[in-house]
């Protein structure tokens, strides 16, 4: 015991006295939590507009209030010829445009039809479709309300099956709530594979695993120490991550918190078993990173549901996707944190990690020991 | 006198590759045993098998009273070991380089302390206690490193290649903590590729090809071969060798 925690101090030592890496694991979560959760939104804010408005009624005048006064757009300019129209989306000012008919809100009346024309910046595809569902919306709403309006005589009243969307668990549509899972999994993996696997085969690189094989410690302490400060690493991390979801992004854990953590673990658990995997399968320190990040991170961050959502993969991909790891905590937490599922319905993650877990750590548990005893 | 190693037939295989072919010798307690070979001879695997790093496949040996094959723990406590690739951890200080080892071997904490203040007064270090290691110049870290690996007074301390790269000078201050080690009755097992380093040893044997080809006085071997020095021995003994050099 007294010989572990000497070994512990000094794998401490090893990470505090490395200013520069202790700073990046444990500022950069909380910056990829801030980054993906503000910065990167996917939800449309204040996005500069324009209207070309023609015929100035009061129609046309109360959907321009509607849609300056919303949240999402700002009303930049007012345009007054056509040929205005290219002009602000050549320089930039607007992302949207909203044309109206001429005699709008007469034709309204009158047929119960009228025109209106959205023009947008499709240069981001997704998020000019935002845009237009949005003011569509708007327009719609406008319309349905207005109904009255439209002379009866014209006896062509539409009936129509105007859906009712909602949006469940994440009802403003808020682009952090995926991303949460996603930066947890990840930010994880990183910590607890990489780290650990760099931090081993610093030592057979440096030739001090050789010194330490010669003294009577046993090799499976050597590993516990070294495992023990990334796992402290990792729950500083997850604890970080969890309070700033909570109260800077305002993402509640809906579901049980102890569910949550004792999922975590397991998935810590799985990194830093991976982390010896790796360890030792290579010789040197670069040849561990390469393998952490272009092996394992790459394929995890696109084949974890992180970015891509898995359900509309090829089918092979999506059987590919089932081995990260980081795939079946995502989901997990996903469901604890946003959906605020019971224990039950997390049983299948659960129980892949935990397998996950066994076979690597045995795996590279019996391998560690033919290296030695070769 | 005490033997303090000895091995018979010692061989390792790996596939049909014969590293290490049924060596046999002996090493007396508070000897300096020069262990020498070109690279490849197979030095490094016999070291390993001594210091229970690895298992022999045929052949058995005793290093401090117990079987290489079957009690390496027990031989584990009672060495030190210290290579040439290996001198400290440079990202921790001196002391704490010598409080780490001291608690691998399960030393005591006030053992450790008195032990610490007396190695850096020997060395006239107590300044640098403080410092880290990678600041240290080689010579320096060479000299703190083996005292780091006799700091659990071992009955035999391995040595490989331990002063490489530093200049005669600093060798020569090297060998004087290593005697003063054998003063103390530490049998010090070394390998290197200074012949100077050689004619410091009491015996010194020379692999070639896996086997022990010669072991004597370096006084002996040299009037044997009819050469001026160490040098000259090994040079007439390493053209024999068919082994490729890697």
């Amino acid at each position: 015991m007294k010989q572990f925690l000497s070994f512990v101090k000094k794998e401490f030592y090893h990470i505090l006295r490395d200013r520069r890496t202790i700073l990046i694991l444990l500022v950069m979560p909380a910056i990829q939590i801030i980054l993906f959760g503000f910065a990167i939104s996917t939800e449309v804010k204040n996005t500069p507009i324009a209207v070309f408005d023609p015929s100035k009624d009061d129609a046309t005048r109360q959907i321009t209030e509607r849609i300056a006064a919303n949240d999402y757009f700002t009303l930049v300019s007012e345009l007054h010829s056509l040929d205005d129209i290219e002009k602000a989306f050549h320089t930039g000012a607007v992302k949207l445009i909203i044309v109206f008919s001429e005699k709008f809100l007469n034709n309204f009346m009158h047929t119960g039809e009228a025109t209106v024309q959205i023009i947008a910046d499709a240069t981001d595809p997704n998020q000019a479709s935002t845009f237009v569902n949005y003011v569509s919306n708007i327009i719609n709403a406008w319309e349905m309300e207005n109904a009255a309006l439209v002379t009866q005589s014209q006896n062509n009243v539409q009936f129509g099956i105007v859906p009712e969307i909602k949006m469940l668990h994440n009802p403003q549509m808020k682009g952090a709530y995926n991303f949460v899972p996603g930066v947890m999994g990840l930010v994880l993996l990183l910590i607890c594979a990489m780290m650990t696997s760099v931090s081993i085969v610093r030592e057979k690189e440096l030739g001090t695993m050789e010194i330490l094989l010669v003294s009577p410690v046993k090799p499976l302490y050597i590993i516990m120490a070294k495992i023990t400060p990334y796992f402290v690493l990792s729950i500083i991390n997850l604890t970080t991550i969890l309070l700033l979801s909570i109260f800077v992004i305002g993402l509640p854990v809906a579901g049980n918190l102890f569910i949550l953590i004792l999922l975590s673990l397991i998935f810590i658990l799985v990194g830093l078993s991976l982390g010896l995997f790796i360890s030792t399968l290579v010789k040197t320190q670069v040849a561990a990173m390469l393998i952490s990040v272009v092996v394992m991170m790459m394929p995890t961050m696109l084949l974890s549901g992180m970015i891509f959502p898995i359900e509309s993969m090829p089918d092979i991909l999506q059987w590919i996707s089932a081995v990260p790891p980081n795939r079946w905590y995502i989901e997990g937490v996903a469901k604890l944190m946003i959906q605020g599922v019971e224990a039950k319905y997390v049983i299948k993650e659960f129980i892949i990690l935990s397998f996950m877990a066994i076979v690597l750590l045995t795996v590279s548990l019996k391998k560690f020991n033919i290296r030695i005893n070769r | 006198m005490e033997k303090v190693i000895s091995t018979n037939k010692l061989t390792k295989k790996f596939g049909n590759f014969i590293a290490v072919d049924s060596i046999e010798f002996e090493v007396e307690k508070g000897e300096i045993f020069g262990f020498l070979g070109a690279n490849g001879a197979g030095k490094t695997t016999a070291m390993r098998m001594l210091c229970g790093l690895s298992r022999p496949t045929s052949g058995s040996g005793m290093v401090a009273g117990f079987d290489i094959a079957s009690q390496q723990e027990d031989i584990k406590k009672n060495i030190g070991y210290m290579s040439q690739k290996f001198a400290l951890y440079d990202d921790l200080k001196v002391w704490e380089n010598l409080r780490l080892f001291g608690g691998i071997y399960g030393m005591k904490k006030k053992e450790i302390e008195d032990k610490t203040a007396q190695i850096l007064q020997e060395l006239g270090f107590e300044k640098e206690r403080n410092t880290l290691a990678k600041l240290l110049p080689l010579g320096w870290k060479q000299k703190l490193a083996f005292s780091v690996s006799i700091f659990h007074e071992p009955k035999i301390v391995f040595l490989d290649e331990p002063t490489g790269g530093v200049d005669p000078v600093t060798r020569r201050r090297f060998w004087e903590l290593i005697y003063r080690a054998v003063q103390r009755g530490i049998t010090v097992f070394v390998t290197t590729h200074y012949m100077d380093e050689a004619e410091y040893c009491n015996r010194v044997s020379i692999m070639v090809d896996g086997k022990i080809e010669v072991l004597d006085t370096p006084k002996n071997l040299k009037a044997a071969f009819n050469a001026a020095n160490m040098d000259d021995v090994f040079q007439q003994l390493a053209r024999k060798a068919t082994r490729i050099n890697n």
